[in-house]
């Protein structure tokens, strides 16, 4: 770890996480409320755990085109002075920590103090990601991709992982452990969706195939819900409830033409993190063998092993031997992974619930508690443009 | 090349692929229409490129042309699609994406669907020669790129 060189660009050790809220997870379609009021939910809730007035808050950050737009936000909570509304651009959950980064950005460069980071999704409300209907006549991207059945994110991922296996010899088996490690944390955690569901090798062997090579299993699910953080600068980190957990870094974005379409980005086999890696250790200071515990996320368990090689853990050519239910459970695995269950098993949160679930870890209220907790990454939707991840930290850190 | 199929691959029914309003990709669906497989290239620094774009990402031209190029390459990556997506899917049986490499157009890269037994095993690296799919009845009318093995 070292310390930040005066006048150096840097979100390390300077915003804190001090409120983390989530609505009840639900199956999609299964939402009693609608998504707006999930968001509203969810807002409180972390402001709630913080010991905070949803009035002080003065930011909304979020991703994905969330349709909870921060005027109807702010003008719903009461907000006393709107300072900041943040959007990445991009679809998927590439943005989960890129809308963490945005808030955090805007209050180092003081134009907000106080800023709420969140998703809400109601795919019951608003139809399923996992369904292309209602579409007469398509053009761009998807009419490369549609009219040949590749329609829905299975689809348009499944290529990616299979030139990446052939690539590197990586075995269904180095998937499918990636999915126990999510499935395996669900069962102790009440929130996941998947909890009393456990998964085995033989149950995830006999699941249907998705599109090759996806099983089921090897997919994300599609929920409703949402989930919210708050950001202050640290100056202000001890003035809450809970112990803050400290941004060390995080970096967004992707590589040379990494959004060339259709599916036609330079380093094809990739999760568009190879630029991203070495700038969040570099912003936060540490390397991989300093990371406790990581929460990546899942649209298709193969995404996972790329991002996991992409930020250093093992090389494509390990990834059969390190990727082992073992090595990737709390409390003492090698690298726990996912330990709230993640997009697999607990919510498909669009990734959001890894970035609540990250603060859990720093601060010792996991389900799942890793023994060392003062560093834990998050790494956002692999294989889409931009991609982003985040690395929080304990106040031992700074 | 081959004879158009008698058949499509898939049931109809599938979004219908038209340019976009500004009108980047016309060329490569007129193109497609008349048996020819168009993809830009620049003439002044012969940057192939695909999908299209309004200018060459090498050299930053606005000339950049569509040129014919044969219709074959290799298999760069694949899918077996099992779960349906999209009504005109429902009881359709498995189905196998592709996408081909054209190493004679600068690797350009495009997807398409593998004609022949969806169960067939399938090889990254193998050569594949295009097959157009003309939809002519549809509204609007519209033709698609398949490609098959050879050899």
């Amino acid at each position: 770890m070292t310390a930040r060189a005066p006048g150096e660009r840097t979100l390390r050790g300077r915003v804190a996480v001090i409120g983390i809220g989530e609505t009840e997870y639900y199956r999609h379609g299964a939402s009693p409320d609608p998504e707006f009021k999930l968001a509203l939910k969810a807002i409180l809730a972390a402001c709630d755990d913080a010991g905070l007035d949803p009035r002080d808050i003065d930011g909304f950050s979020s991703y994905s085109d969330d349709r909870s737009e921060a005027g109807r936000l702010a003008a719903a909570l009461g907000t006393r002075r709107l300072s900041t509304a943040v959007m990445q651009w991009g679809g998927g959950g590439g943005g989960c920590c890129a809308a963490v980064a945005n808030a955090a950005a805007s209050i180092v460069a003081g134009l907000a103090d106080c800023v709420v980071v969140f998703r809400s999704l109601a795919q019951g409300q608003y139809g399923r990601f996992g369904q292309a209907g209602g579409i007469g006549t398509i053009s761009g991207e998807r009419a490369y991709l549609m009219p040949y059945g590749v329609l829905a994110p299975p689809q348009r991922f499944a290529m990616r992982v299979r030139r990446y296996m052939h690539e590197h010899g990586v075995r269904q088996e180095a998937m499918q452990a990636i999915a126990l490690a999510s499935y395996h944390h669900a069962q102790s955690n009440p929130r996941a969706v998947m909890f009393g569901k456990p998964l085995d090798p033989e149950k995830y062997n006999a699941s249907r195939w998705i599109a090759e090579p996806f099983h089921l299993f090897d997919c994300c699910m599609e929920n409703d819900g949402a989930a919210a953080i708050i950001l202050v600068p640290e100056e202000r980190a001890g003035d809450f409830r809970n112990k803050p957990a400290y941004i060390l870094g995080a970096a967004t974005g992707a590589g040379y033409r990494s959004g060339a379409m259709p599916h036609n980005s330079p380093q094809y086999a990739s999760a568009s993190f190879e630029m991203l890696a070495p700038a969040l250790y570099r912003m936060a200071g540490i390397s991989p063998a300093d990371v406790n515990v990581v929460q990546s996320y899942e649209n298709f368990t193969g995404g996972v092993v790329m991002a996991l090689v992409e930020h250093g853990f093992f090389k494509p050519e390990e990834a059969n031997g390190f990727l082992t239910l073992d090595n990737l459970i709390a409390p003492s695995g090698k690298l726990p992974l996912n330990t709230s269950g993640g997009n697999l098993a607990e919510c498909y949160m669009h990734g959001f619930e890894l970035v609540i679930e990250a603060v859990r870890q720093i601060r010792g209220q996991s389900v799942n508690q890793v023994k060392r907790n003062d560093v834990a990454m998050v790494i956002g939707g692999p294989m889409v443009t931009p991609a982003s991840n985040l690395l929080l930290g304990s106040g031992a850190t700074l | 090349m081959s004879d158009t199929p008698r058949t499509t691959y898939l049931p109809e029914g599938l979004p219908i692929p038209v340019p976009e309003n500004d009108g980047l990709s016309a060329p490569y669906w007129a193109g497609l229409q008349q048996d020819r497989l168009l993809v830009q290239r620049c003439p002044r620094c012969t940057t192939w490129q695909f999908g299209p774009e309004w200018l060459c990402h090498h050299c930053h031209s606005f000339d950049i042309e569509w040129t014919e190029v044969e219709p074959r390459g290799r298999i760069f990556s694949w899918e077996r699609v099992w779960s349906p997506s999209h009504d005109a899917l429902r009881r359709h049986g498995p189905y196998l994406a592709v996408l081909i490499e054209l190493p004679h157009a600068g690797h350009v890269r495009m997807v398409g669907n593998l004609l022949g037994d969806p169960l067939q095993t399938v090889t990254i690296g193998a050569d594949v020669e295009g097959v157009f799919e003309h939809h002519r009845d549809s509204t609007p009318s519209y033709s698609l790129l398949h490609w098959q093995t050879t050899g």
